[in-house]
C-alpha cells in the first residue's frame, strides 16, 4: 500500500472540499435579528385599504368571500347614508372578518376585487396560542386613517 | 332552511402559559424554574412528524439557510420517547388520529404542540370527511401556525413563541393535565359556516 497515494492524497483532497464550503460566506438568515428578504408579491396578512380620503375602498359586494377557495371571509354589508358614509359606493362592509387560520393565503380575494380594497402583504408573524385570536375583525384588518399633513397643505396654499 | 351546526370541542392545551410570573413567592423554587425553564425551552427535540407539504418547509427549517440549531431544536428525533415537541405539520387525516394521539401519549411528560399550517389547525381546504378539522380535537394544541405552508420564518416565530411560553411555565402545574371538558369555542365568522352546511 503506497501510503501518499492512497491514504494522504485523498483524504487532503476530501479536506479540500470542506476548506472551500467552510470559507464560503454563510447562508443562514439569523431570523429574529434578520429577516429574509420578501418578495414583492408576498402574500400574507390581508390589509383593508382606504382612498387618500380616508373612504374605505370596500364597498362590501362578497366577491372575495366568494372567490375563497376555503370560505374563510365572511362579509356583512350594509347601506351608507349620507350621514354615515363608510365608502363612497352605496354599500360598505359591516362586518369583514377573515379566519387567519383557515386562511391559504392564495391571494384570490386580492384578484377578485373590482375595487382592489383587500390586500395580501408581507405580515407573516401570525402564530398565536389561542384559535380565538385568529379571527381577524374588520378593525383589525382596516389600514389606519391617513394623517392629514398640514405642513404640506399649507405650503400648497 | 335549517342550518346543522356541528360543535367542535376545543382542548385546552395541557401546558398554560401564565401571564404573569409572580416573583418573590417562593423564592428557591422560583430559581429553580428558571433554571428548568432555561434548559427546557434551549433545547427542544422536536418530533419527526411530517405528514404532508408542511413537512418540507419544516425540513428547509432545520436546514441550513434558517437552521433551527441555533435555538438548539436541531435534532429532530424518530421516536416519540425521546421527544419534547411534536410538530403536526400537514392535514391529519381521521385514519391517522388515532396514531397521532398515540404517539403524542408516547411522548414523555413536559411535552408541547405545534400545529402548523392551516390544515393540521382547522382543515385548511380540505372540509371534508377524511380530514380532521384541527389537531386539537385530539392533542393539545400550544402554538397555531397559519400559512399553507407557513415560511420557514413563520415556523421559527411560532418557535420563539413557544420558546415564550415555557419560560412563563412552573414545575408543578405540568403535573395537572387536565384537558378542558366542556366546549370552548366554535369557530367564529365564516369559519362556522365552513362547518355548517344546509340541509
Amino acid at each position: 500500500m503506497n501510503i501518499i497515494r492512497d491514504v494522504i492524497k485523498p483524504i487532503s483532497k476530501g479536506m479540500k472540499i470542506t476548506l472551500r464550503h467552510f470559507l464560503e460566506p454563510k447562508d443562514t438568515v439569523s431570523y429574529p435579528e434578520q429577516r429574509k428578504e420578501q418578495f414583492p408579491r408576498t402574500r400574507w396578512r390581508h390589509v383593508l385599504l382606504r382612498y387618500e380620503n380616508g373612504l374605505e375602498r370596500c364597498i362590501g359586494c362578497s366577491l372575495c368571500a366568494g372567490a375563497c377557495p376555503v370560505r374563510c371571509i365572511y362579509v356583512e354589508a350594509a347601506e351608507n347614508t349620507d350621514e354615515e358614509r363608510y365608502s363612497p359606493g352605496e354599500r360598505y362592509a359591516k362586518r369583514y372578518e377573515i379566519n387567519l387560520l383557515r386562511c391559504i393565503y392564495c391571494g384570490y380575494c386580492q384578484d377578485a376585487c373590482p375595487t382592489g380594497a383587500i390586500v395580501l402583504r408581507e405580515d407573516y408573524e401570525l402564530a398565536d396560542y389561542t384559535r380565538e385570536a385568529f379571527i381577524a375583525t374588520k378593525e383589525m384588518l382596516l389600514e389606519p386613517l391617513p394623517v392629514r399633513d398640514e405642513v404640506a397643505e399649507a405650503m400648497a396654499k | 332552511m335549517e342550518k346543522r351546526v356541528q360543535e367542535i370541542v376545543l382542548r385546552d392545551s395541557s401546558t398554560p402559559a401564565i401571564p404573569n410570573l409572580e416573583i418573590g413567592g417562593n423564592v428557591l423554587v422560583t430559581r429553580l424554574d428558571e433554571i428548568v425553564n432555561w434548559a427546557r425551552r434551549n433545547s427542544i427535540f422536536p418530533l419527526t412528524f411530517g405528514l404532508a407539504c408542511c413537512a418540507i418547509e419544516m425540513m428547509s427549517t432545520a436546514a441550513a439557510r434558517f437552521d433551527l440549531a441555533r435555538f438548539g431544536m436541531e435534532v429532530f428525533r424518530a421516536s416519540p420517547r425521546q421527544a419534547d415537541l411534536m410538530i403536526v405539520a400537514g392535514r391529519v387525516s381521521k385514519k391517522m388520529a388515532p396514531v397521532l394521539r398515540q404517539i403524542y401519549d408516547q411522548m414523555p411528560a413536559p411535552k408541547w404542540v405545534v400545529s402548523m399550517g392551516a390544515c393540521a389547525s382547522c382543515g385548511g381546504i380540505f372540509n371534508n370527511y377524511a380530514i380532521v378539522q384541527g389537531v386539537d380535537q385530539i392533542v393539545p394544541v400550544d402554538v397555531y401556525v397559519p400559512g399553507c405552508p407557513p415560511s420557514p420564518d413563520a415556523l421559527i416565530y411560532a418557535l420563539i413563541k413557544l420558546q415564550q411560553k415555557i419560560r412563563t411555565q412552573r414545575l408543578g402545574m405540568l403535573l395537572e393535565l387536565k384537558p378542558r371538558t366542556e366546549p370552548l369555542a366554535i369557530e367564529r365568522g365564516n369559519g362556522v359556516q365552513a362547518i355548517t352546511g344546509e340541509k
